[in-house]
């Protein structure tokens, strides 16, 4: 599992406005890529480029390169659908299937995949994806109460689990604990930590400390100015990044001087 | 200026209810007290003016299937073929209507292209306000007529099924006939009720079924019919309602026999709304009244099937 995305001259449109231009970066496997920068710099629009979610907007288009390994996910013959099961997405807020109990949240993306499910296969793999969000042992005795009955903390992690489910190679979340007390969130920073073993993570986060404590490398955004398009400005290891930032831009954004 | 201290500011609520306030609230429960007094009343009616007819009769109401009401004295009618024939005639008309609606707001909410389906939109709500005699009139003017080899070769595939025996009925004026215009004549409310709440699901629901590697259809069965479930038998409801309720198009297709009949391709069958309609000009001594006793029925009927259908949705409240 776990494979490296590599994303060349990236350009991002909604319809004629270029919302992201030219990015350019190696995501590296088995490590927690953080995306910073000011609002409306264009983090969550790239994120949804690197699993095609972004399609679901019928305006949104892109031009460049995304490698994963050496599948280009915008080749003329790829499926977006084939592209999402390998890289999954958790959202900034947690999105539970509402009619879903918690055992069919988890396994519902394992299902598509295979059809003819035994229950035997079907309950190892919930246990072991809400094992490995740790979820398992606060839900493990209401499996079939609805998902949406969980806390806002619970909630985002039964998501995790459920794109865990699918063992995709890649996890994008934007902003996963943005909507999450401080107790939850570090639950999700240390189930970060854990699941990098496995996969490629990428965070969306506004919250420094959350880039510092749980990244290994950090990106940059921003926006060159009101109306411009948001741009990669500097890319490198997270502990770098906040003690010699190598752009004036990145200082000021991180240090919280702006302008 | 209601305060006594004037270090206090006015600003805090002083507890007096404000007079917008009042005035909407006890509109609003008059209305709903309202309609509770209409439906009593009208139930009080209905049970009140059929005693009359249902204490003379000499026979089982709930089991005959003869009318002998026009009479002064030893009326015989029942309502079991009636009250079948509108079970049946609604039931036929919301199975084969259902499937089609949802597949219909389906494609108008996620497949069609944005001018496609806002022209299909257009239509939809444009059909369900068409009056059922226009539906009943093109029943039977021009469906029924070009029905006959379609019933001829359902009858020679799947008559060895009782639903579709033989003979056919050389009219077309059939059963399953008006359970098609039926259907026809509720398609529109039931797609317009799917539509509206297939458009309601979250994004966050759709997304998260995408991200997960779903396909369109996939998506669908997996975020959107099983949120728009509800809206989509009530939907249904709203129609087996209006179906069950029918009487124009039912009287003006069906050639009446007061008979219990599967038989869906001979003619026979009748339903209560239509009974009532075509017998109330012609009724005299105890006729009206046992009219009246099978309007009952229908109301009961379709108390009973709303009834039915909240329960079906309240049952799995707890996941939405
Ligand atoms: N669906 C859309 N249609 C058109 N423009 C959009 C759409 N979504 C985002 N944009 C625009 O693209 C730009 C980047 O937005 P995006 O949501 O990617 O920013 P972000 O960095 O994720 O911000 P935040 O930190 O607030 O989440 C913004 O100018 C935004 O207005
Ligand atoms: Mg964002």
């Amino acid at each position: 599992m776990a494979k490296r995305i590599d994303v060349s001259g990236l350009h991002v449109y909604y319809g004629d406005f270029l919302a992201v231009e030219d990015v350019s970066m190696t995501i590296e496997p088995r490590s927690v890529t953080a995306f910073i920068g000011s609002s409306g710099c264009g983090k969550s629009t790239f994120l949804r480029t690197l699993n095609r979610m972004h399609e679901v907007n019928p305006n949104a288009r892109v031009e460049g390169k995304v490698m994963l390994d050496d599948l280009d996910i915008y080749g003329p013959d790829v499926d977006p659908v084939a592209v999402r099961r390998e890289i999954g997405m958790v959202f900034q807020r947690a999105n539970p299937f509402p009619t879903m109990s918690i055992y069919d949240n988890v396994i519902a993306g394992a299902k598509l995949n295979n059809q003819r499910l035994s229950k035997r296969e079907a309950d190892e793999i919930v246990e072991r994806s809400l094992r490995g969000a740790n979820l398992w042992e606060e839900v493990k005795d209401r499996l079939h109460k609805p998902g949406a009955g969980l806390s806002g903390g619970q909630q985002q992690r039964l998501c995790i689990a459920r794109a865990t489910a699918v063992e995709p190679e890649v996890l994008l979340m934007d902003e996963p604990c943005s909507a999450l007390d401080p107790i939850s969130t570090l639950a999700i920073e240390d189930l970060i930590a854990n699941l990098k073993e496995n996969y490629t993570i990428v965070i969306v986060t506004h919250n420094m400390q959350q880039a510092a404590r749980v990244s290994d490398r950090t990106a940059f955004f921003n926006l060159a100015g009101t109306g411009k398009p948001g741009r990669l400005i500097e890319m490198g290891d997270t502990n770098r990044i906040f003690t010699k930032p190598e752009k004036k831009e990145t200082e000021n954004y991180i240090t919280g001087r702006f302008g | 200026m209601t305060t006594t201290d004037s270090s206090t500011p006015a600003r805090v609520p002083t507890g007096r209810r404000r007079i917008g306030d009042v005035i909407f609230a006890n509109t609003a429960s008059g209305a709903g007290a309202l309609i509770l007094l209409i439906l009593a009343g009208v139930a009080a009616f209905l049970i009140i003016q059929s005693m009359d007819s249902l204490r003379a009769n000499t026979v089982n109401f709930f089991t005959t299937t003869d009318w002998n009401a026009s009479t002064r004295e030893d009326p015989a009618f029942g309502v079991a073929a009636l009250a079948f024939g509108t079970v049946l005639a609604a039931t036929i008309a919301l199975l084969l209507a259902t499937p089609v609606a949802i597949g219909i707001a389906l494609f108008i909410v996620y497949y069609a292209p944005r001018r496609v389906a806002a022209l299909l939109g257009y239509i939809v709500d444009l059909l369900a306000a068409i009056p059922s005699v226009v539906y009943g009139l093109w029943g039977v003017v021009f469906l029924v007529g070009q029905l006959r080899p379609f019933y001829d070769a359902l009858e020679n595939y799947l008559g060895w099924i009782p639903l579709f025996a033989g003979p056919v009925s050389a009219t077309g004026r059939t059963m399953l006939s008006a359970g098609l215009v039926l259907a026809v004549m509720i398609l529109p409310i039931i797609t317009a009720m799917s539509r509206d709440v297939f458009h309601q699901v979250p994004q966050a629901n759709r997304e998260a079924a995408l991200a997960l590697g779903a396909t369109r259809w996939e998506m669908i069965r997996m975020a959107v019919l099983p949120f728009g479930r509800p809206g989509v038998i009530g939907g249904a409801m709203l129609g087996l309602g209006r179906a069950l309720g029918e009487t124009m198009a039912v009287a003006m297709i069906l050639s009446p026999s007061l008979v219990i009949s599967p038989f869906l391709l001979q003619s026979g069958n009748q339903t209560i709304a239509a009974h009532i309609a075509l017998q109330y000009p012609e009724a005299t001594g105890y006729g009206v009244s046992a009219l009246i006793a099978a309007g009952l029925v229908l109301f009961a009927i379709t108390l009973a099937v709303n009834m039915g259908a909240r329960f079906i949705v309240a049952r799995r409240k707890e996941f939405s």
